[in-house]
């Protein structure tokens, strides 16, 4: 059973402005004696997230709906652990897949299956899962003898292509995303929706932030509103929607 | 702004009902103690991961040129070459010895170099990955280290060429590498750790452990002779260095390292770890943050 529970989360980024980076600020306040303490606290925090209680259990489809800077991207790389919470408490389970960048790890140099394989580690494949998986990938993906050349000599489209198919070729429980991962060729996307639509279903929880109310619609059963770093609103997701709706 | 806030459950905490599985005591979060513990162990067994990353690292870096990391060899042999012709001059010194004491100890030293200037940037130069996905933080540490084994393993072969060129036979003592790797590997865990916590933290810091590196090459006998220094033998006797060099030069030149060298070495390894697990274990969490 996956889940992810969050309760009274908060998360603060502390600011350190280019002087009190460095370790002579430290030093001179040492050396002249004042309270470091008191010197230290007077950065600035950027108060991310704050009171942030989510429960997501096995079959929570979570859109994450609110304005640029609400905090989306923070929450969800509270979810996949990136992030430990300044305060507050976090309960996980499951094997989870943070589709945040999809090219992470791509090296250009690389030909397309060494590409698969680093892509595939990273998403916390083994060895012969990969090598299990490779043709699957390889066919989805119609590069054919292009795999075994460098991904320098891709276009954008094709690289495209392989992250997105070494990403949904996994199998996690918890889908974490930051966007819905587009594919831009026309004639391939009908193929990839088919794809990222049986990918999600296989995961037993999905949060996924997005912009499109509609995207968010169709694929999540729940949404929560965040502004300022805080809920607003969580549960269904017609409701939720229509209350970030009349705000817009 | 949300006109309709108080028809939601946004200020009950939403989704957290009064039978909430939260509110029960199995939710409670591992100490922090077993969270470094975890991270050590589990970036340990991904070994696959940091194994690729490591070597991925080195392809990166020769991929197109024809030697490949064989540069690496080449101009180590070409350092070692132009040096001990010029210091062995200057000093007066039979190359038959000077040489390859020259050549180990360049070696030693890249090694021991390379994993504390890395060791700086573990983690800021892993940015991209620490802020997109997951992994224990210890992944960056060994794939550093995974890298310059590599990178010691290709200019370890212009020893052998030395070796075959100057008959130098080291016998069993020269197994003795082998633990002295483990050591030097080991203090660099901690030393790229703590390090490269600190240089996430403070900036300044990879400035001054790179200068600070540079000088040490010229206190640590490398291209003199610690038998130079007969009446201020606590000059090296002092210079953990000096040790840490030891533990590589000394096998292979047919000599087991002192007993002295392997104390230090093992207490810097020890002791170093107890310090650093104790920083590891408070300031883990915040690494994300301070990148």
């Amino acid at each position: 059973m996956a889940h992810i529970y969050l309760e009274d989360v908060a998360v603060d980024f502390p600011l350190y402005s280019g002087a009190s980076r460095s370790l002579k600020t430290s030093l001179l306040h040492l050396g002249s004696g004042g309270r470091i303490g008191r010197n230290l606290s007077n950065r600035i925090c950027v108060q991310a997230l704050h009171n942030i209680s989510l429960e997501l259990n096995n079959g929570d489809r979570v859109g994450i709906v609110g304005p640029n800077g609400a905090g989306k991207t923070t929450l969800l790389r509270v979810l996949s652990g990136v992030y430990e919470p300044s305060s507050g408490k976090i309960s996980r389970s499951g094997k989870i897949a943070a589709l945040f960048d999809v090219a992470l790890g791509m090296d250009t140099e690389a030909t397309g299956y060494e590409n698969i394989t680093m892509r595939g580690m990273l998403l916390g494949l083994s060895r012969s899962e990969i090598n299990s998986k490779i043709d699957e990938i390889s066919e989805f993906t119609e590069l054919g003898d292009y795999l075994k050349i460098p991904v320098r000599t891709y276009s954008s489209g094709m690289l495209l292509r392989l992250a997105f198919a070494v990403c949904t070729s996994v199998e996690p429980e918890i889908l974490l995303m930051d966007e819905w991962i587009g594919v831009g060729d026309a004639k391939f996307l009908e193929k990839a929706k088919s794809r990222l639509d049986d990918f999600v279903s296989r995961s037993q929880i999905l949060a996924l932030a997005s912009h499109s109310n509609d995207l968010i619609r169709q694929v999540c059963n729940k949404a929560v509103l965040i502004d300022k770093g805080g809920i607003v609103a969580y549960g269904e997701v017609t409701e939720v929607l229509s209350i970030y709706e009349k705000t817009l | 702004m949300y006109p309709s806030l108080t028809n939601t459950k946004a200020d009950k905490k939403p989704g957290l009902g009064e039978d909430s599985i939260i509110n029960k005591p199995f939710f409670n979060t591992p100490t922090k103690h077993i969270l470094a513990i975890n991270d050590l162990f589990e970036g340990l067994i991904s070994w696959r991961l940091w194994g690729l990353l490591g070597w991925q690292d080195i392809k990166q870096r020769y991929r197109r040129s024809l030697l490949g990391p064989f540069w690496l060899t080449l101009s180590m042999a070409v350092m070692v070459g132009t040096l001990s012709l010029l210091y062995g001059t200057l000093f007066g010194l039979d190359l038959d010895d000077y040489l390859p004491f020259l050549c180990l100890g360049f070696i030693a030293w890249g090694l021991i170099s390379g994993i504390v200037t890395d060791g700086c940037v573990a983690f800021i130069g892993s940015e991209s990955f620490i802020r997109q996905i997951s992994l224990p933080f210890s992944v960056y540490i060994y794939r550093l280290i995974w890298r310059n084994l590599i990178i010691f393993g290709h200019n370890i072969v212009v020893f052998i060429i030395v070796a075959l060129i100057f008959n130098i036979w080291p016998s069993w003592t020269g197994l003795m590498l082998l633990p002295g790797l483990v050591v030097i590997c080991a203090t660099g865990g901690w030393v790229s750790i703590l390090l490269g916590m600190i240089c996430a933290r403070f900036r300044d810091v990879p400035q001054i452990v790179a200068s600070f590196i540079q000088v040490a090459f010229f206190l640590t006998p490398i291209i003199w002779k610690p038998e130079l220094l007969v009446d201020r033998i606590g000059f090296v006797q002092f210079n953990p260095f000096f040790h840490f060099v030891e533990l590589i030069r000394a096998p292979l030149l047919g000599n087991s390292p002192n007993t002295i060298s392997w104390l230090i070495t093992l207490g810097i390894t020890l002791v170093g770890w107890l310090i650093t697990f104790i920083i590891f274990r408070r300031f883990r969490s915040r690494i994300a943050y301070w990148i």
